[in-house]
């Protein structure tokens, strides 16, 4: 009997997929696991529903002429997609969707610290989903997901209430991030398995606990913009509408003081993802781990002091946007070290280059590009030629949508067979990766060429000189989509029909590798005690499950290799 | 590429004082992004081939997984050229936002979606002329929303926000006419609220200045009711060949009745046009947005006498 096998009773036939059944097991469930299922399955559909947005977007600007729409569809359609993207799908999916089924596990406990609260969080995220898409589209809004005053707050918005009611659709979303935040910080900071001191947790765990401290602490700041906003409109305060006296520029302010943090709400735990990847598929101890760990703490504390860097043309004085862009470089230099830290793990690992290693790999790619030309956007003189130009467009979906798409893929890959207990078809995986590599760079790279050259972001209608870049952004575009749809299918079809998965295929040693795949209802029957998460050798391959298991179980002829 | 003021793959052509400044910044970060971003997937990529795992057991060949020397000796490169990029950003801001005492003033004023520069002799244009080899400084207010003025070619771009003024100067050495956008989003015509400089010799603009100052003394009514609805953005909105605009057209409009948003009947008249222009949102056509700014104290008496006759000679 090993060590490992005592902490499961239940056996490998009672997971908690069928632990209940039935519909109603599902939305009353305080699962952790289905509860992350659930996200998973929210988001996906955001995703895809963001995405159609984007094609339509990008199908409009095959010309400057009208193709598909108007110039105010056109205009409700980038909003939408904007919106869509960010709220519903990016700052939720990574934490809330893997967050929630691998976070626990990772520490060897039942369940989050506050279950009742996960499943609040996750039914207020629909509601607050559901809310903001018809508010959306029934008042017709065409702000931009930046919702800038006086635009915004302008009556020839759709209609009078159509900015109240989205910005109550975000409110609510606000409070589902808030609950996760508390309860992965909570369950973090009290649930530790003996062993696990702050230096033995796994990445991932380093990363969302920096992500829950940005939701808790920035959250609130949206909701209190939001709600000035409503007492501008109800009251006829002037805050920030200058007909009423007040300042347009102060509600950039407050929208940034969230937006940017947010911005490291999508990114740290793709950063959390990769390292895991990147440790597991190196066979080898990540390179600078407390670096790494470090860092995305210093990421999540400095992230709220450079909002100010969106607004080197607003006007603001020059004093300010000094200051925003040299705090702009120290989060900067951590970013490009977290990428050497990555390059350096591969440097004499034993590496296996299976799908979630090569969404990894396309990850470091895509972020290193975002970085880069991030550094052009934090220098002022530079900035002033860039700023609102598809240069900056080009720049956050390098960083957004390359990094936190291509990490949740790794990580959907990754985790796919605990999550369900059967093993992808490696085939439909990368090609799907490769797919979604060439269309991603297909789509944006041209985009730093025309946002250099001038063309200004957010338009309907461009000059002559820019329809070759358009035209090739927009192959780019549904390459893209095909990729993320076939990376979907695959996942589908495993959860599906799949082969049976071992416990542990890529011979990781975080806890949750320890249970089985899928795991029992309970996780574990006491909590484990913790594993050096990156110890790898502990570990050997056994041919016959296909999967690996500790090296004192391995059999005789498999043993010290 | 890098000494040249024509344009490359990369960047607009330089016409304008900063435009080099700028340029050589970017052409630094970009040199450097090149070629720390092809060493580092080199890396990647190198690692990758040579440390394959042949055998699925294979052992990493080493598990060294920290080295105080190698962080902090790659921290000094990224933190080397942060620092420059900074410096000399921060160098090219503070030139780009202080204009010279000498300056040539031109006023700006932002509305949806077109530009008007109000020159010193009351003359009120829908372009930006310049002299060149002079430095020009812009105040900029908007009527209505956030605007914001970008000229690539010049490298220049400020928010135009309402209820207060931003500046902006360049000066630009070449005659030429460059383009000007809007580069914050203001609604529908966003992407059409579009303009040109056109800078002309010091002595050629002073010519144009005189020749565009009283045109309603020089010229028939109706000629200089047309460059004044030219100027104004008017026409942006209005078509005057009967296209669908996000206004009604004047084509053929004149003396006829037309339906109002209040479901009542308004005939196209001397009086109707000039309460349209005053208060634009008494009297909305039938399904059409109210999203016209009002010309309330920006038009004269006599300006709007010269619009109604040009109105009135579109049949």
């Amino acid at each position: 009997m090993t060590a490992d096998a005592a902490h499961i009773v239940s056996s490998r036939d009672d997971t908690y997929l069928n632990h209940t059944k039935g519909l109603l097991s599902w939305v009353v469930t305080l699962d952790h696991k289905r509860i992350g299922l659930m996200y998973l399955l929210s988001t996906a559909l955001a995703l895809c529903l963001g995405g159609v947005f984007a094609l339509l977007v990008r199908t409009e600007l095959w010309g400057p002429e009208e193709n598909l729409m108007s110039h105010d569809v056109y205009n409700q359609m980038f909003t939408l997609h904007g919106a869509v993207m960010v709220f519903l799908f990016i700052i939720p999916s990574i934490p809330a969707a893997i967050g929630n089924f691998i976070l626990p596990i990772m520490l060897g406990v039942k369940d989050v610290a506050f279950p009742r609260l996960n499943l609040a969080s996750f039914y207020i995220y629909v509601v607050g989903a559901i809310f903001l898409v018809t508010s959306m589209y029934l008042s017709a809004i065409d702000t931009g997901w930046t919702f800038y005053t006086p635009y915004s707050s302008s009556a020839q918005v759709g209609s009078q209430s159509a900015v109240m009611s989205s910005a109550m659709g975000v409110f609510i979303l606000g409070f589902s991030s808030i609950f996760t935040g508390i309860n992965f910080i909570a369950t973090i900071n009290t649930m530790r398995p003996k062993g696990m001191g702050w230096f033995n947790m796994p990445l991932f765990l380093w990363a969302v606990y920096a992500t829950s401290i940005i939701q808790v602490l920035a959250t609130p700041v949206l909701a209190i913009t939001l709600l000035l906003l409503t007492v501008e409109r109800a009251f006829g305060l002037g805050i920030f509408d200058p007909a009423l006296g007040g300042d347009p520029v102060l509600f950039q302010h407050f929208f940034w003081f969230y937006s940017h943090p947010a911005v490291y709400i999508m990114v740290l735990p793709a950063m959390g993802v990769i390292s895991e990847v990147i440790g597991t598929f190196s066979r080898k101890r990540i390179f600078g781990y407390k670096f790494i760990a470090m860092s995305s703490l210093a990421i999540a504390f400095i992230g709220f002091l450079v909002w100010g860097h969106h607004m080197f043309t607003s006007g603001q004085s020059k004093l300010a946007s000094m200051v925003f862009s040299g705090l702009t470089y120290l989060v900067a230099v951590p970013s490009a070290i977290k990428v050497f830290n990555w390059l350096t793990t591969l440097y004499k690992g034993s590496i296996r280059l299976n799908a979630p290693m090569l969404y990894a790999l396309s990850f470091i790619w895509l972020f290193a590009i975002g970085g880069l030309t991030g550094m052009f956007l934090g220098t002022l003189a530079v900035d002033v030629h860039l700023h609102d130009t598809y240069f900056v467009v080009a720049h956050f979906h390098y960083v957004m949508v390359g990094g936190t798409v291509m990490a949740l893929f790794a990580g959907l890959y990754y985790w796919w067979p605990k999550f369900f207990g059967r093993m992808y078809n490696e085939t439909i995986a990368k090609v799907a990766c490769l797919l979604v590599f060439i269309g991603f760079n297909v789509t944006f790279f041209p985009q730093f060429v025309m946002g250099s050259q001038g063309m200004p972001r957010r338009y309907y209608t461009y000059l002559e000189q820019y329809q070759p870049f358009h035209q090739i952004s927009t192959v780019g575009a549904y390459i893209l989509g095909f990729g993320i749809l076939m990376a979907f299918a695959g996942l589908i079809l495993a959860a599906l029909k799949g082969p049976k998965a071992p416990d542990n295929p890529w011979g990781a040693n975080t806890l949750e590798w320890h249970t089985s795949s899928p795991p029992p209802f309970d996780n574990y029957a006491s909590q484990p005690e913790a594993t050096d998460p990156y110890d790898y050798h502990a570990l050997v391959f056994d041919e016959k499950i296909g999967g690996w298991v500790k090296v004192e179980d391995a059999p005789a002829t498999g043993g010290e290799a | 590429m890098w000494f040249t003021s024509d344009p490359t793959f990369w960047m607009p052509a330089q016409a304008s004082n900063h435009a080099a400044l700028v340029d050589n910044i970017y052409y630094f970060l970009y040199w450097a992004s090149v070629i720390s971003f092809v060493a580092c997937m080199f890396a990647g990529a190198l690692f990758v081939l040579k440390y394959r795992a042949k055998n699925i057991n294979d052992k990493a060949l080493s598990q060294v997984d920290h080295s105080t020397t190698l962080e902090l000796t790659w921290t000094l490169p990224v933190f080397a050229v942060a620092a420059v990029a900074f410096y000399f950003g921060v160098m090219g801001f503070v030139s780009m936002k202080t204009p010279p005492d000498d300056a040539y003033e031109v006023n700006v004023t932002a509305y949806k979606w077109a530009w008007a520069f109000n020159y010193a002799n009351g003359h009120t244009d829908g372009n930006l002329h310049i002299p060149a080899g002079v430095p020009v400084k812009l105040t900029m207010s908007s009527d209505d929303v956030l605007h914001s003025f970008y000229v690539p070619a010049f490298r220049v771009k400020q928010d135009v926000v309402p209820g207060r003024y931003t500046q902006a100067w360049f000066e630009v050495t070449e005659p030429g006419e460059y383009q000007i956008f809007c580069t914050e989003y203001c609604g529908t015509k966003h992407s059409e609220m579009l303009a040109k400089v056109i800078v002309h010799t010091e002595d050629d603009f002073k010519k144009w200045l005189d020749s565009v100052g009283n045109i309603l003394d020089r010229l028939p009514p109706e000629e200089a009711g047309k460059m004044l609805m030219t100027q104004r953005g008017c026409l942006a909105c209005h078509s005057i060949d009967g296209a669908k605009g996000v206004g009604p057209t004047f084509k053929g409009s004149w003396g006829t009745t037309r339906k109002l948003a209040d479901g009542s009947d308004q005939v196209m008249d001397e009086n109707y046009v000039r309460q349209s222009i005053m208060e634009p949102q008494s009297q909305i056509v039938a399904g059409f947005p109210p999203v016209m700014p009002t010309f309330k104290g920006k038009l004269e008496d006599r300006e709007i006498t010269a619009i109604i006759a040009f109105i009135k000679s579109i049949k």
